[in-house]
């Protein structure tokens, strides 16, 4: 575990010493601020509007971190030849991808974290009442994140970075549009149509389960069993994931 | 025992496409490094060396043969506690400083905290680098990477170092210094498994090398076996007082001859020839100077061998 860690924690140096991350969270900065201004602009349901555009800009960044800095976990380490000594030490290939993850998965828990704290700030400050909702709808994002992670390390661990993105990108695309692939599916009675729609709906995760910003911005909570059900359901296909990427990364040659 | 068991590798890199054609890098190469002797690898760019490395750590598998370091097979993590490795030209994260950079390599060796604190300072005076010790690795020259880089191989005190070129962008001191270093590894017990092409190097250093071209290896032995068994030796004669090519056994079985005055130098093809050379000088009233066996280099015999290959 202590070599695992050591990777974790190098992995979360390396993110934050990267400028990158600052950049996102100026950019997080800017959006929550922006919120407050077209708060200010909008007749009536302001609360609603800061809410709203906080929750999209926080979703925002933590997608952006976990798929660009995510398929850059395991494949910046090839590229640049690091991968080599760190092989040769008494580290598992497993312990090397788990580690990596972990060191990534802190460091958008953390960016979530002070992005959260800015924009409960941000509504605080804007006289609005803070809904416990938003809190659930933050734990989903994490969730979310994590997910979308663990496709763009699993992607990168056999594919180049451009590719990498690409496919990840449109998992997340597809995710969100489960429900419309259903729709299809039942509309077309027979042929590839249905059979490519259904085969996308059961294989892409609904990521649809993991958003709530909407209701939770009108300070609507979930029922606590949906929302233990959703995080489970997130959590257990990102443990797939992982043990995927491991078994693809422990095949490879460098 | 041996430190390093090498039978019959062979790597072929099978096509991605059916268009392209599959590559052999290693062709049937078998050899043992002996627990405390310093290996050189000798071979051109592209002849095998780093692939041979490679598969000793388990980064790549052989497609047949068998390999055995320190006793397991390669690529068994639990043995890699005992080595050391540094790659070819090596990129280290340079957002580290030296210290941060050790640490976190003591920790996947497995380290305690304290033994690390303990050994950092010890090692970075070993290759010359306590000055910079808080410096980022970004703000290195490349020398000073590859003396960290030596560093990070030696963070556990490894039984066996395995160094892909390690005097590769040094300049003649810093050659001198990372020599002096494997030597001071063999003095303690350690195995060296190092691949170069620079000869000197392993004239100076080595127990054994072999030669690998194209894959395959085309000598194995102590530096004098190779030198001393597969070259003929020539042998130098120097004398006073004649022109050399006047003598008619020296134009018949003189190699070269070089004059300078009186002076005569001769290269003789072998032992063989020597008192028919001796007698004519004698006879013609020549003074010896000198006769120096002329002893093959590895040099030669490395060009002798990848021509041969070629």
């Amino acid at each position: 575990m202590q070599r695992l860690f050591a990777v974790a924690v190098n992995t979360f140096r390396e993110t934050l010493r990267d400028k990158i991350l600052y950049n996102l969270v100026l950019f997080a900065v800017l959006l929550i601020g922006s919120s407050v201004l077209l708060g200010t602009l909008t007749i009536g349901e302001q609360a609603r509007i800061v809410n709203n555009l906080g929750l999209a800009a926080i979703n925002l960044v933590a997608v952006i971190i976990a798929i660009f800095v995510g398929i850059g976990l395991v494949s910046k380490e090839i590229e640049r030849r690091t991968i080599y000594t760190l092989l040769a030490r008494p580290i598992t290939r497993a312990q090397f991808v788990l580690g990596k993850y972990l060191g990534l998965a802190l460091v958008i828990l953390v960016n979530i974290a002070i992005m959260f704290a800015m924009f409960l700030a941000t509504v605080k400050l804007s006289g609005h009442p803070i809904h416990a909702s938003l809190f659930q709808a933050v734990e989903l994002m994490v969730v979310e994140a994590l997910l979308v992670m663990a496709f763009a390390l699993l992607f990168s661990t056999f594919s180049s970075s451009i590719l990498s993105a690409t496919l990840t990108l449109g998992i997340y695309v597809i995710g969100h549009l489960t429900g419309d692939l259903k729709t299809i599916a039942e509309k077309h009675a027979s042929g590839m149509i249905k059979s490519l729609t259904t085969t996308l709906y059961y294989a892409v995760p609904n990521l649809e389960t993991l958003n709530i910003k909407g209701q939770s911005a009108a300070g609507v909570s979930v029922d606590l069993g949906f929302q233990l059900i959703a995080t489970a359901y997130g959590l257990l296909y990102t443990g797939l994931l992982l043990v995927g990427a491991c078994l693809i990364f422990q095949r490879r040659d460098f | 025992m041996d430190a390093i068991t090498v039978e019959h590798i062979t790597k072929v890199y099978e096509p991605v496409w059916p268009w392209h054609r599959s590559s052999t890098v290693l062709s049937d190469v078998s050899f043992t490094v002996a627990k405390g002797e310093i290996f050189g690898f000798l071979g051109h760019n592209g002849a095998g060396k780093t692939t041979t490395m490679k598969i000793l750590l388990g980064l790549l598998r052989p497609t047949s043969g068998k390999i055995e370091v320190l006793g397991a097979p390669a690529g068994d993590v639990a043995t890699h506690g005992k080595l050391g490795y540094l790659p070819e030209s090596p990129y280290f994260y340079d957002y580290l400083t030296a210290e941060e950079f050790l640490e976190f390599y003591g920790k996947l060796a497995g380290m305690a905290r304290e033994a690390i604190r303990v050994r950092i300072p010890d090692l970075l005076e070993q290759v010359g680098l306590q000055e910079a010790q808080h410096r980022q690795l970004r703000k290195f020259s490349k020398g000073m990477l590859q003396r960290i880089g030596l560093a990070q191989a030696l963070i556990q005190d490894p039984e066996l170092v395995v160094l892909d070129e390690p005097m590769s962008g040094l300049d003649p001191m810093g050659r001198k210094e990372v020599r002096d270093l494997i030597l001071n590894l063999r003095e303690q017990g350690k195995t060296v498994f190092f691949s170069t092409h620079i000869l000197s190097d392993v004239e100076m250093i080595c127990n054994r090398v072999g030669i690998l071209a194209k894959g395959k290896m085309l000598a194995l032995g102590t530096v004098e076996e190779l030198v001393d068994g597969q070259l003929a030796k020539s042998i130098e004669v120097v004398c006073d007082g004649v022109i050399g090519r006047q003598i008619e056994p020296v134009r018949r079985l003189a190699l070269r001859t070089l004059q300078s005055g009186a002076r005569c130098l001769m290269v003789l093809p072998g032992h063989e020839c020597l008192d028919e050379i001796l007698d004519a000088l004698r006879r013609a009233g020549a003074k010896l100077v000198s006769i120096i066996p002329h002893k093959g280099s590895l040099e030669e015999l490395f060009v002798h061998k990848s021509e041969g290959e070629g």
